[in-house]
């Protein structure tokens, strides 16, 4: 066919890519965040900057975070996973039945351990896509299920009571710190071993994410998924795996409450599904699917637990903290949808 | 005839950021007119349009009525001066019947908005009575054949007193008995002093519907006249800008003992292909050819394994093939470009280079599954430059690409790696003139090298100036197999819809 036309004429044209799109994207958010955040150091008197309630921030939102990455790769394929809290508490129960019961120590029992929890949520996981990928239901009924068995299971196992560890292996992950050195720099004891946990899981899913052939065959499912099931990706193994990892996701933010608490406890998770699914959105991925990413999802729970903090901080009473955070996300969607408005 | 000028459009100017869509158009209906509206895919046609449906501001100009500058803000403000459009895609509502979708927004209210069901039969009747059209009024419109929906829109249109009535590419998916249906309803809005603005690409049908047309490209008006003033050949060379002399490439000549890439044993899928038997040799571009509903589209759908044929074998270059999902198809040298590129053949929301690489991402796969990004760039760009992309860049998601441009990014996405059979269905559906030669000249170039091409048209000019051989199907099995030779309208039409053992 035609003669070779200048492929880098072509290239150096400026275009909304999508790389570009999701740059503002953070720049209204992050926007957001700073104008708040200059705010509320002013209502606080300075405590919020304080390096000691900044690790408090960044501890609280671990389990949100975790949760929230493995939900961004169900929310992208245009899914939802509304089990995850009711799977923290059901891994809690197993993993700490399951450390109080092995004869390991140390790091061997914590590995052996995670393993537990890991294989309950990857199982949990794989039967909430069993029906979405075999009979296409939807998965806001499957994983509406498994929230309920889920919960169900852990009560049973448990005898509705907390179950408290025996070893002190977890103490590390519970209270620890590291990177002591940077922790000086910034006036504090350490980074808490809980907020590398959570770094760890971002940045890999992260990666995973945006430049693997699986993010890829994630983000075509999400965007339509007729067109990648004709271009030969094999779309109910990938549907399956999102819910996997977000099953594995909760086991892992389990491990850390469970660390953090001493004990694994049925009454652990509830409600945390609309926070993380509220990360996930305010974070700029679209429930119809298709698009997102996980640092977007990172800023999504930071904004949520920085208001968290800032309200308690401020002493303002719980039942307004609701009212207020319930504003903000709305605020931040609309935001959003406003940016794209003006953007097309 | 110097009927009044219903509808006038004047220097109407739009740009998007990097392109100017509109460059002063003026467009002028009168009553009682089918004005066509022609040119090629991006030349501006349907951003006119939206600026008149109100879906989009005009950046300058001014829109007339009846000879008063009106503002058109808003679909709302649309009807309220009297213009309706039909969209390819139906505004019909499936779950309702047709009284309830003629009606709708317009519901005869009884006592405190109670629906008074008997006035809306009663409107929905006389509606269709005066387009002379015969439809069961309790039917639910998504039970109904296109063609009819397309009916239920007209009626829709003429209930809200539509003067000047907008269709766009109203003939792409009818049969010719349901176009010359169509045109006998058209003829009647006509008569009725309704002006149509009719946007298509099928220009030969032009003269037996248009009055007048205007041309455009690139975002200005062209040219413009009566038919007379402006024979098909004078139409096209305006609209590319360019002589098209020769519109179908030469075929290379067909080896008659080349190898057999393709050979279909008593195929059978769902309820549409019923024990069907073809060959298709490599270097070879096989039509099928046959009415809407035939089981064309089925035929290659199971050939591709998007759909899983019931029975029958397939074989591939002498292998069978025992394909459980696209994927192995795939596996086995086949390309499916499907006829519907939106719903199945791009992620509109992704990149042209993502789109591009989408069934070939093991060939770009670096270690622990990394996608080789840079590998992908280079690929895509010689794609691009291969077959003239028009897009700034390869980062553009499909989503703001023109129509031509899309099906152009579909085909890019098979040539990654050189297929040995090539499924087209209906290439050229809703592509201008331009970009289907230049889909005309890649399916012979892929003859040439040794793939072997099979192609569902709906267009029966194009199944004869492209085929070496044309299949014709009907109920579901081969009613018959014509050369190149052989193949002229009247057979292929006869075959199509004779009965069995018929022609």
């Amino acid at each position: 066919m035609g003669a070779m036309t200048g492929g880098k004429a072509i290239e150096e044209r400026a275009a909304v890519t999508p790389a570009r799109a999701m740059w503002w994207r953070y720049a209204v958010v992050g926007g957001v965040l700073i104008v708040f955040l200059a705010l509320v150091t002013t209502f606080t008197h300075g405590a919020f900057l304080d390096p000691g309630n900044l690790v408090n921030v960044l501890r609280q939102i671990t389990y949100n975070a975790v949760l929230a990455a493995g939900q961004t790769f169900v929310i992208v394929t245009a899914g939802i996973d509304l089990s995850v809290g009711s799977l923290v508490s059901l891994c809690g129960v197993v993993m700490a039945m399951a450390a109080n019961a092995l004869p390991f120590h140390g790091i061997v029992l914590v590995g052996v351990v995670l393993l537990i929890g890991a294989a309950v949520g990857a199982i949990a996981g794989y039967i909430n896509a069993l029906p979405v990928v075999r009979l296409g239901l939807p998965p806001f009924i499957t994983t509406l299920a498994m929230m309920l068995m889920a919960r169900g299971l852990a009560y049973k196992l448990s005898h509705g009571r907390p179950i408290a560890l025996n070893s002190d292996a977890f103490n590390t992950i519970g209270i620890g710190f590291t990177l002591r050195g940077l922790g000086h720099l910034l006036q504090m004891p350490g980074i808490p071993v809980a907020v590398l946990w959570m770094a760890v899981v971002l940045i890999v899913s992260g990666i995973v994410l945006a430049r693997t052939r699986f993010g890829r065959y994630v983000y075509a499912i999400g965007g339509n998924p007729e067109a990648a099931r004709l271009a030969g990706i094999p779309t109910r193994g990938v549907v399956t795996a999102v819910y996997v990892i977000s099953g594995i996701c909760a086991a892992i933010a389990s491990l850390l409450l469970m660390a953090r608490f001493q004990s694994g406890s049925p009454q652990t998770g509830y409600g945390f599904e609309l926070t993380v699914i509220a990360a996930v959105v305010v974070g700029g991925t679209s429930l119809f699917g298709g698009s997102g990413t996980i640092a977007g999802t990172f800023i999504g729970a930071l904004l949520i637990g920085v208001l968290n903090n800032v309200m308690n901080l401020a002493n303002v009473e719980s039942y307004t903290q609701d009212i207020a955070l319930g504003a903000v996300i709305l605020l931040a969607l609309i935001l959003d949808q406003l940016r794209k408005r003006i953007w097309q | 005839m110097a009927q009044a000028v219903l509808l006038e459009m004047r220097g109407i100017s739009k740009t998007f950021p990097g392109v100017r869509a509109l460059d002063g158009v003026s467009l002028e209906v009168r009553a009682g007119e089918v004005h066509a509206l022609v040119g090629e895919n991006g030349a501006g046609k349907s951003t006119l349009m939206k600026i008149l449906a109100g879906a989009q501001p005009a950046d300058s100009g001014e829109i007339l009525v009846d000879g008063a500058a009106v503002k058109i803000g808003g679909p709302r403000d649309a009807e309220r001066c009297g213009i309706a459009m039909i969209y390819q895609e139906f505004n019909v509502v499936p779950a309702l019947d047709v009284t309830a979708n003629v009606v709708l927004g317009r519901e005869p209210a009884a006592f405190a908005g109670w629906l008074d069901a008997g006035a809306a039969r009663a409107a929905a009747r006389s509606t269709l009575e005066q387009l002379g059209i015969d439809l069961p009024l309790g039917a639910l419109v998504g039970r109904l054949a296109v063609a009819q929906q397309q009916m239920v829109e007209i009626a829709k249109a003429l209930l809200r007193k539509a003067r000047v009535l907008v269709m766009d590419e109203p003939t792409a998916a009818l049969t010719d008995r349901e176009i010359d249906r169509l045109f006998e309803t058209i003829k009647t809005l006509r008569a009725r002093g309704v002006g149509i603005v009719y946007i298509s690409h099928r220009l030969e049908e032009l003269p037996r519907i248009a009055d007048r047309i205007t041309v455009l490209r690139d975002g200005r008006v062209v040219g413009g006249g009566t038919l007379a003033e402006l024979p098909q050949h004078a139409m096209i060379r305006l609209m590319v800008g360019r002589e098209i002399d020769q519109y179908y490439p030469p075929l290379p000549t067909l080896d008659a003992h080349a190898p057999v890439v393709l050979s279909v044993r008593d195929l059978r899928s769902g309820s549409a292909v019923r024990g069907l038997s073809f060959e298709a040799r490599a270097g070879e571009i096989l039509g099928m050819a046959g009415l809407v509903g035939a089981g064309r589209t089925e035929t290659v759908r199971a050939v591709a394994a998007a759909d899983i044929p019931s029975g029958g074998e397939i074989f591939v270059e002498g292998k069978r093939l025992r394909a459980r999902g696209p994927h192995d198809a795939i596996a086995a040298g086949i390309a499916f470009v499907t006829e519907d590129r939106k719903g199945q053949g791009l992620v509109l929301g992704m990149s042209v280079r993502e789109n591009v690489t989408l069934p070939h991402l093991e060939l770009f796969r670096r270690a622990l599954g990394f996608v080789d990004r840079a590998r992908e760039k280079t690929v895509t760009l010689d794609l691009v430059a291969e077959l003239r992309i028009r897009t700034p860049s390869v980062e553009q998601r499909a989503r703001n690409l023109s129509g031509g441009t899309q099906q152009k990014v579909v085909l890019a996405k098979w040539l990654t790696r050189r297929a040995r059979l090539f499924l087209f269905d209906e290439p050229t559906r809703g592509i201008d003139v331009g970009a289907k030669a230049e889909i005309y000249e890649l399916m012979v170039e892929l003859a040439k090298q040794g793939a072997a091409v099979v192609m569902v048209s709906s267009e029966l000019p194009e199944v004869l100036g492209m085929s070496h051989r044309v299949l014709v199907v009907r109920d579901g099995t081969i009613a018959g197999v014509l050369t190149r030779e052989e193949a002229t309208r009247e057979r292929v039409m006869a075959l199509a819809t004779a009965a069995r053992g018929a022609a």
